[in-house]
């Protein structure tokens, strides 16, 4: 499957720029000013240290499941199914908060190894699926998708529930022990140990597909299955790793919300950052070289959007609107830009 | 219980579904995929409602509606067959985009009572004891859905026009060496499937479950995608997919009493068994099976479309 594509700077300015237009234009059909919403988007993602530690801790699932995205592309798979293994990495980490006993450190790295598990272990089930039973990845995972959160839900509301009421609203919190621990500073809790895993991780995969055999050899597979094979590559085998690799990251991020952000188990776990983390890695054109920044551009928007729904009263959906119209011009734009080249190649080429 | 009474319920309730379904089969079974379908169903609910509300018929919100849709997959089919981009890719995109901007234009509609599609008995047929009730009691996106199951089969299956579609969606390059516009054709119907699941969505808000908010459709596209999956591509069977999950839906709603939670975990059962659709396609005692009763073969085996999701090029 071709999932690379050239990059074109001009054109993917112009195709932001776009976006942009028509965004303000949707603002401009209900009535908001656009600039006030924008300065709004801003302060409510960085107006106060708060704020900030708000923002960092929803950006950090955003750029671990992203970084685990660029990892199952790189061997061509759509891991759609990358919701579920972020809710699977939760509720095995919420097993671990709620049920092993100690202190934090021994808790919390034991809940982030459950949630590297239960996050690898659903992705290797999409994996087995695609390569064992021949089930495209892509529905095989949007199955598991919602198995996973049939299983959140019924947890939710079953075996922990809570004391005499069986609501979506979610499990007890967990104890202390058991939470993600954030450091102290500007007066606010910041969430350095979260971030520190997202940068870790995202460092992790740009040298894994970079600098190493294992890199080069999933990109060939990802490429170019036919010839992959014909080198000796054994495609499944790496299909499967990919699997694993990206399923642990997407865990990861489940295990850090629920046991950073939500402190319990919710049925709406996965905070839609699996899907949101597909189109950040479709703007970065499928390289962890941009997913730190683009993933901070879509949560200050998130965040943000936020802000200008209690302000403005404006749904923030906006926030939504623009991250999908961003990407959708950003696709044609480029899209456009390659095919003209290949034309014009082809015009010049021909005697 | 009233069994007549509950299988017009369950025929009254799939027959949105049937609509988008058929629509998704039409479009893949030529080649492209509308991965968007959460999202056009979505949106296009959401401006069905929204245009019946203002023009204060039912009818102008269903034709909007079906822009709506024809839109989306336009956008597809544009980026997919000029541009040579991802089908999953834009799909993907399109629905998340379509699915913000109904929350976000649909916001100021929430709560509003709209148009209703009046029912329509079929004089005569309905009166026929227990099959009238169930069958002929209904209304015009009723009496719909049958006639797109219908059409659909015999497009397919009667007509040299459906060679074509198996064609495109089979082996397109074979197509092409006999003279037949691959990417043309793809277009159309592409867009004439999204359409479809434009009506669709408009049945939802102003049949189904009257009136706009966001979790109206929830899930019901990704559903439809998992029935036409299950379905095997072919009209009638999707169909019967969709009355399966309206009885597993029925189901559901009466067991609630009994089995606190059942509502929320029975409307997951077409995954699995999509997964377990696809998973049969290549056992080995299930391939026997279709080799021993080939008959059988056609009804039981899931066979995709040869080409789908692929991009034809001509060069």
């Amino acid at each position: 499957m071709k999932t690379r594509t050239e990059f074109h700077p001009l054109p993917t300015i112009l195709s932001v720029l776009a976006a942009l237009v028509v965004s303000v234009f949707l603002l401009w059909l209900t009535g908001a000013p656009p600039f006030e919403a924008a300065g709004l988007m801003l302060e409510g993602a960085f107006g106060s240290a708060d704020k900030i530690a708000n923002t960092l801790l929803a950006w950090t699932p955003l750029v671990l499941a992203s970084a685990g995205l660029v990892v199952t592309f790189a061997a061509g798979m759509w891991n759609i199914g990358v919701e579920g293994q972020i809710v699977m990495g939760a509720i095995a980490a919420s097993f671990v908060a709620r049920e092993v006993p100690g202190e934090a450190w021994l808790v919390v790295p034991l809940t982030l190894v459950a949630g590297v598990v239960g996050g690898s272990l659903w992705a290797m089930l999409a994996g087995v699926l695609r390569t064992k039973g021949h089930v495209n990845e892509i529905f095989g995972g949007l199955g598991l998708d919602f198995v996973a959160a049939g299983v959140a839900v019924y947890l939710v509301i079953g075996p922990w529930s809570r004391e005499g009421t069986a609501s979506t609203s979610g499990t007890d919190i967990f104890r202390e022990e058991a939470w993600l621990p954030t450091t102290t500073m500007f007066g606010t809790e910041m969430p350095l140990l979260a971030v520190t895993l997202a940068l870790t991780a995202t460092v992790a995969v740009y040298y894994l597909l970079r600098g190493t055999r294992f890199g080069l050899r999933l990109k060939a597979v990802g490429q170019s299955p036919r010839s992959a094979f014909l080198m000796g590559i054994p495609n499944d085998r790496y299909i499967l790793y990919a699997f694993a690799v990206g399923g642990a990251l997407a865990g990861i991020a489940g295990a850090v919300q629920a046991t950073g952000y939500h402190h319990k188990l919710v049925p709406s776990v996965s905070g839609g950052y699996g899907f949101l983390g597909i189109l950040v890695v479709l703007l970065a054109g499928f390289s962890a070289k941009w997913i730190v920044p683009i993933a901070l551009f879509f949560v200050t928007v998130s965040v943000g959007s936020t802000t200008m729904e209690l302000r403005l009263g404006l749904d923030s959906a906006f926030g939504g609107v623009l991250q999908a119209v961003i990407v959708l011009f950003v696709m044609f734009g480029t899209a456009y830009a390659t095919e003209r080249r290949r034309r014009s190649k082809a015009w010049s080429s021909d005697p | 219980m009233d069994w007549s009474a509950t299988l017009n319920s369950i025929v009254a309730a799939a027959a949105p579904l049937i609509l988008a379904t058929i629509g998704e089969t039409i479009s893949e079974k030529s080649g492209v995929i509308n991965l968007s379908l959460e999202g056009s169903l979505r949106l296009s609910a959401m401006v069905g409602f929204v245009a019946a509300f203002w023009a204060g018929h039912a009818l102008v919100g269903f034709a909007a509606a079906m822009l709506v849709g024809a839109l989306i997959a336009t956008i597809i089919a544009f980026g997919n067959i000029k541009l040579k981009i991802n089908q999953i890719a834009l799909g993907f995109v399109l629905y998340l985009l379509a699915v913000e901007l109904a929350s976000f234009l649909g916001d100021p509609f929430v709560g509003e009572r709209g148009e209703q599609v009046p029912p329509l008995p079929i004089p005569g047929l309905s009166e026929i004891p227990f099959i009238g009730k169930v069958l002929f009691d209904h209304n015009l996106v009723v009496y719909g859905s049958f006639l797109a199951v219908f059409a659909t089969w015999y497009l397919f299956y009667r007509t040299r026009a459906g060679l074509t579609i198996h064609g495109i969606g089979e082996r397109p390059e074979g197509a092409f060496a006999r003279g037949i516009p691959v990417n043309r054709l793809r277009f159309v119907y592409t867009v004439i499937g999204g359409a479809l699941v434009g009506l669709a969505g408009a049945a939802y808000s102003l049949d189904v479950k009257l009136g706009w908010r966001e979790t109206l459709t929830l899930n019901l596209g990704w559903i439809a995608l998992a029935i036409v999956i299950f379905g095997s591509w072919h009209p009638v069977r999707v169909a019967l997919g969709c009355y399966l999950f309206g009885a597993l839906q029925v189901a559901a709603f009466q067991l609630q009493d009994v089995f606190p939670g059942v509502a929320q975990v029975l409307p997951i059962a077409p995954f699995p068994l999509m997964i377990l659709a696809l998973v049969m396609i290549y056992a080995g005692w299930f391939v026997r099976l279709g080799d021993r009763w080939p008959r059988a073969r056609g009804w039981l085996l899931v066979e995709p479309p040869g080409a789908i999701g692929t991009i034809f090029e001509r060069e």
